[in-house]
């Protein structure tokens, strides 16, 4: 029961928003999603810390082609909704500083957006995972074309172009592996089943077949090039929307998907995708140290971090999936925070250029602090929650391939020399004209600013509960993918 | 109830040798194809797309009868029903396009060319 | 006691909370007070755990705190371990820090920043016992990186300052490089032996059948760490730039504390080490390379803390000497000694500065003695020790590290002493130029000298008795002593001590101690005559100097080296990276299938006339073909 609240309170809302007008609508957006973040904590609270899938419902749908509304939630699901139903408030609250226009609509369809992002998350039938996949296209397509910036038409038609065809190719190998199922049903098991029974070169097919959906939603070198336009130009809760939680759709289709659906198909090609995901990290950080943008930059850093994640869950072991479920949190956090900031500044000096900036840590030391801890954490420094991801993931790519791992590694080094580089610009040094005027805070910044800096250091300090909850379910997975390619 | 059904099997449909139907259809349907590959005028073109489908229903009822099944009537009916809803929306965009032209011709309706 | 270690590196947390949240709110005396305070507090607990292992037969206690971080089989706990050597590295920390803390309440008094300034300096105080405390790989690598960013946050102290900044930057940077090695090391820790805490590692590893290959991998990723943090040749260059920070933090940080954090960390892990002879050699070779390159750097600088950073730079050189030579106890000693002379030189450096108004150049010093008595006296006593005159710590230290490398390799131990040579030299040619001779600054300068306050001189005289009899409790047999802390830290050192065996007779101890001594007077000698006697000053900034020696006053132009093999050519391929691949070939794909789409359907719409008649003819033909195919 409290899945399917999970699933349609955010979409009621949204109905119910549309109906309002004026002032009121971003504070009842934000008490929605904070209903709906309370929700998701009476879950964690009813969730047994074990592998079983919890809170599972199971309605038929179209009976006809075996389609059912299957929804249910591992340790695995559950933290991704936590990930959804907390960034969505935040996210919402990083916009009441802003005047958007038809606000009733932005914020609809901010809470229709997370509606399909639990959906993905909870979903355990192929086809419904497949519906709220291209479901949650639409809102951000809206929010990105209706709000963003210049030259958003082009920009984001490529954006949806480039995402829709990855997922037809999903639907594809879905479809594929739905023929070769039993009874003819997109049940999550079957699905398995009848993925497990191809042999490995039919098993590969299927492997590109979702990971090419994956990897340009996530996006992986060399599918990732509408990503640094579509952050850079969609207004700045669309961009957390689409780097703090769309994003984690890929990786999470790898993990629920991918590894158990074509297991020997994993093992054959990780090899391919893991170097394409490292060759990714590499280029996607040394084009951040030459961007001067500061969007675009935390964007490509972007592209460097999934890479990272990539790797790991395609290393197929404990450590490799575990890292990347914290990674997935911590990113969400964090990249949240820096565009949070980026667009502060924006807002406040109309640029995004760094070299303009500078001497604001002069003005406001506040804000200085709060900027460093976020910038911290996206460096990965322990006792802030990047680090406790990237040692994972680092681990698991490590046990995959010693090599491999140094070269993903080289990222450690490079994440600090262009965020370095980034805070020394816009915050030390001399003050000058434009940055002498930096406002203070206000009390939505402050706020949202707080919470993401508690949650980096709370959860590098102590991130024992997240581990707890995904483990049993990371375990029974790995076991599982290990089981079929026979190790 | 039975001398009913033998009565209505053998009615003056019957009488006549199903080629002839066959024959009469496929005169008709040809006429109707002639018709609109070779005229021009929009309603001509119409009427004779009717004369086709006409045709095609003359064969269901022949054939129907003959093998005693109504499905093939039932079907006529359908066509009928459909023909009459397409003759009004037909008619209709007919007129809005001779508004506008001042024609029926079809061939000054090119602008969809590629 | 040992039981409350947590309140150890708790105190300064809470020192830094305090201050960090309310710093503004409080008066700077109340600052000073809180921050000096909890490390005081904290030395006094280190005392007594230092004391309490002292007396207790069992040397290893581990403290479990929480557990932190746990995938599979991987598990890491958050605890502490207290043993001789973490006890040692407790007092260390927290002794110097606290007198440092104390120096710091003078010398920043007048800094706007004087709170900001306090919270650093605990945040680093919790992350460098963090560092020591830890009981694995990974709570290491927690105060590893946490000292790297109080470093970069103190070196940038003054943020107003590009150059600072950039400073603080390369800094980060650099050990960043190192942290990758270090972290890869952890990673094939765990997965060699299945754990990363010490006692399992080290017990694993006493029983290692196999494979040497991979112990000598784990070794060396470790060293990589050590290179980063203790400036070894390559990633020396951030170490001299770090003299950027206040004058405090050169002395706690980059001189006596967390630059030593490798030397801890490769005698923690001195099992592995003795395990890999290779290793072994890779590290004396590094350190005794580094020793020598950094000592002819110091030779011709001229600014007073760049010498003392180049001094730092190579006597870390000869603690990794001897750590490459099985001296572990030597280095230890080593890094004790270093910490109080070293902490001594910078603290008096910087009560120089003050003097001087902020002056660093010793070009325009000179004569200094007569104004700051106690900074001149405190300062000579640390230039004694450092250059190991007899009876001073340094001495002691420097001849058991010498002594194992004769043992090991005549030539270390030649390159070793040629390095305690140039080192007196500098030192000595340091000493006279500042204090000696007469005032070369300008007037104002001259009015203004003063001595530091007591807050200051304090800590000079504290530091500068430790100097001079902390070699005490290292005496070697041969001198008549006992060597206390070899005998302290044998049970952390107990399971390498098959490579420390002296071999060394009494006779050749005395002759080797004797060339050192010898060479040290001459050396001595030789820095006298030339800039006391003769006066010799050292050329202007614009003076045309022998290309030598402009080489070595360039610093062997290693930075810009750094500059055009790694810098330049990562920014160069970033941009063309963005521009060429991303936009031109990885865009021009996906545009082109776009552009392939739309071009056949141009050719295809070709198709569509826009004729109704025809297609209706089209139709018709279709049907017919289709029914013709069809049906026969």
């Amino acid at each position: 029961m409290i899945t399917l609240l999970l699933i349609f309170f955010p979409l009621v809302a949204a109905m119910l928003l549309l109906l309002v007008k004026g002032e009121q609508v971003k504070k009842i957006a934000l008490g929605a999603a904070i209903v709906e973040f309370a929700i998701s904590i009476g879950a964690l609270f009813l969730f047994q810390k074990n592998a079983d899938t919890q809170f599972e419902l199971n309605y038929p749908w179209i009976r006809s082609m075996g389609i059912n509304f299957h929804v249910g939630m591992d340790g695995i699901s559950l933290l991704l909704v936590l990930l959804t139903t907390f960034l969505v408030p935040v996210i919402i609250l990083t916009s009441f500083n802003k005047n958007h226009k038809n606000p009733s609509t932005f914020y609809s369809l901010i809470l229709a957006m997370q509606f399909a992002l639990v959906g993905v998350f909870v979903s355990l039938d192929g086809f419904l995972f497949y519906v709220f996949w291209e479901l949650a296209l639409i809102p951000i397509y809206f929010i990105c074309l209706l709000w963003g910036g210049d030259d958003r038409a082009r920009i984001t038609f490529k954006f949806f172009v480039y995402t829709l065809a990855g997922s037809l190719l999903m639907l594809a190998g879905l479809i594929y592996l739905y023929q070769f199922t039993p009874n003819h049903t997109f049940d999550i098991a079957a699905l398995y089943a009848a993925g497990q029974s191809l042999d490995a070169a039919h098993q590969g097919y299927v492997f590109w077949a979702m990971f090419m959906a994956f990897a340009i939603k996530m996006p992986v070198f060399p599918f990732h090039t509408w990503q640094p336009d579509t952050y850079t130009t969609a207004p700045t809760q669309g961009t957390m929307l689409l780097s703090g939680i769309m994003l984690k759709m890929g990786t999470y289709g790898v993990i629920r998907w991918l590894l158990p659906v074509a297991p020997l198909g994993v093992e054959h090609w990780a090899h391919f995708a893991i170097v394409l995901a490292v060759i990714g990290i590499l280029y996607a950080s040394t084009i951040a140290i030459a961007q001067k943008d500061f969007k675009r930059l935390i964007a490509y850093s972007s592209i460097a971090h999934v890479g990272l994640i990539a790797a790991g869950i395609l290393a197929g072991n404990v450590q490799g999936v575990q890292g990347s479920m914290i990674q997935m949190l911590s990113h969400g956090v964090n990249v949240v925070g820096l565009f949070f900031i980026v667009d502060m500044l924006e807002s406040r000096f109309n640029t995004r250029e760094l070299h303009a900036m500078g001497g604001i840590r002069n003005v406001n030391p506040q804000f200085a602090v709060l900027f460093l801890i976020v910038l911290l954490g996206s460096v990965a420094l322990p006792l802030t929650n990047g680090f406790v991801g990237e040692f994972l993931l680092l681990n698991g790519v490590y046990q995959y391939n010693a090599w491999i791992a140094a070269f993903a590694g080289i990222s450690v080094i490079l994440g600090a020399v262009y965020m370095l580089r980034s805070y020394q610009s816009i915050m030390l040094g001399e003050t000058n004209a434009m940055t002498a005027s930096f406002a203070p805070l206000t009390g939505s910044e402050k706020a949202v600013l707080v919470i993401i800096c508690a949650a980096i250091i709370a959860f590098g300090v102590y991130p024992k509960p997240l581990l707890d909850i995904a483990e049993p379910s990371v375990i029974k997975l790995v076991e599982g993918f290990k089981l079929a390619i026979g190790k | 109830m039975e001398r009913v059904r033998e009565r209505l099997n053998m009615n003056a449909i019957q009488v006549i040798p199903v080629n002839w139907y066959l024959l009469l259809s496929a005169v008709l349907f040809t006429i109707g194809v002639l018709g609109v590959l070779f005229r021009r005028n929009a309603i001509i073109i119409f009427m004779s797309v009717e004369l086709m489908l006409n045709a095609v229903n003359l064969l269901l009822v022949a054939f129907s009868t003959y093998l005693s099944d109504s499905a093939g009537q039932v079907f006529v009916f359908f066509i009928m029903a459909v023909a009459a809803a397409e003759v009004a929306v037909g008619l209709a965009i007919l007129m809005s396009v001779y508004r506008n032209t001042m024609s029926t011709d079809i061939n000054i309706l090119s602008k969809l060319k590629g | 006691m040992i039981k409350l270690v947590w309140l150890v590196p708790l105190l300064p947390l809470i020192g830094f909370l305090i201050i960090g949240f309310l710093g503004k709110k409080l008066s700077k005396g109340l600052v000073g007070t809180i921050a000096s305070g909890v490390v005081l507090t904290a030395f006094a607990v280190s005392l007594g755990i230092f004391f309490e292992l002292g007396g207790q037969t069992e040397k290893s206690v581990t403290i479990d705190l929480f557990s932190w971080i746990s995938a599979g089989k991987l598990s890491i706990p958050f605890s502490f371990l207290v043993d001789p050597l973490s006890s040692l590295f407790l007092l260390i920390i927290t002794g110097i820090g606290f007198l440092i803390h104390l120096y710091s309440i003078g010398y920043m008094h007048d800094d706007e920043g004087f709170s900001r300034f306090f919270a650093y300096l605990n945040l680093f105080v919790f992350f460098m016992l963090l560092l020591v405390l830890g009981s694995n790989y990974l709570i290491m690598f927690v105060g590893w990186e946490g000292v790297g960013l109080c470093s970069y946050l103190l070196i940038g102290f003054w943020f107003k300052n590009t150059a600072y900044n950039n400073a603080a930057k390369k800094a980060f940077i650099m050990n960043r490089i190192g942290d990758l090695g270090f972290l890869l090391g952890i990673i094939l820790i765990f997965v060699t032996f299945g754990s990363i805490s010490y006692g399992d590692v080290f017990e694993q590893a006493k029983h290692f059948i196999g494979d040497n290959s991979v112990i000598t991998a784990i070794a060396l990723l470790l060293f990589i760490g050590a290179m980063g943090k203790s400036a070894q040749l390559p990633l020396y260059t951030w170490l001299p730039d770090a003299m950027a920070g206040p004058t405090p933090v050169s002395a706690l940080i980059h001189a006596a504390t967390m630059v030593t954090a490798g030397i801890y960390m490769v005698s923690r892990s001195n099992i592995l080490y003795t395990l890999s002879p290779f290793a072994m050699e890779v590290v004396a070779v590094v350190g005794v390379c580094t020793a020598l390159f950094a000592a002819t750097i110091g030779l011709a600088q001229n600014d007073i803390k760049k010498v003392l950073a180049y001094s730092t730079v190579s006597q870390l050189g000869y603690m990794f000497l001897a750590l490459g030579v099985g001296a572990y106890t030597g280095a230890v000693f080593h890094v004790m000694t270093h910490a109080f002379f070293k902490a001594l030189l910078f603290l008096g450096a910087g009560s120089v500065i003050h003097a001087m108004s902020g002056e660093q150049d010793i070009r325009k010093m000179g004569g200094l003695k007569k104004y700051i008595p106690i900074t001149h006296l405190t300062f000579l006593l640390g230039t004694l020790a450092i250059v190991g005159f007899p009876g001073f710590s340094g001495f002691f230290s420097k001849d058991e590290i010498l002594a194992h490398a004769w043992e090991h390799n005549k030539l270390l131990w030649f390159l070793g002493v040629l390095g305690a040579a140039m080192t007196t030299f500098y030192m000595f040619r340091l000493y006279f130029l500042t204090f000696k001779g007469s005032f070369r600054g300008t007037h104002e300068q001259e009015h203004h000298l003063h001595e530091s306050p007591k807050s200051m001189t304090i800590p000079l005289i504290v530091l500068a008795a430790l100097s001079v009899v902390g070699g005490l409790i290292g005496i070697p047999e041969v001198l008549g002593g006992h060597h206390y802390l070899e005998h302290y830290l044998k049970p952390v050192f107990e399971d390498s001590s098959f490579r420390l065996v002296h071999h060394l007779s009494h006779e050749t101890e005395y002759i080797l101690m004797g060339v050192a001594i010898t060479v040290m007077a001459l050396s001595l000698y030789y820095a006298y005559n030339t800039y006391v006697k003769n006066k010799t000053l050292p050329e202007k900034e614009d003076a045309e100097l022998k290309p030598l020696h402009k080489l070595v006053y360039k610093k062997y132009m290693i930075d810009e080296l750094y500059e055009n093999v790694f810098m330049k050519p990562i920014n160069f391929i970033g941009d063309a990276l963005h521009k060429v691949v991303d936009n031109q070939i990885v865009d021009g794909i996906v545009n082109g299938m776009g552009s392939l789409v739309s071009g056949v359907s141009g050719l295809i719409r070709q198709a569509q006339t826009g004729n109704t008649g025809f297609y209706v003819f089209v139709m018709v033909i279709s049907i017919v073909l289709i029914l013709f195919t069809q049906l026969f």
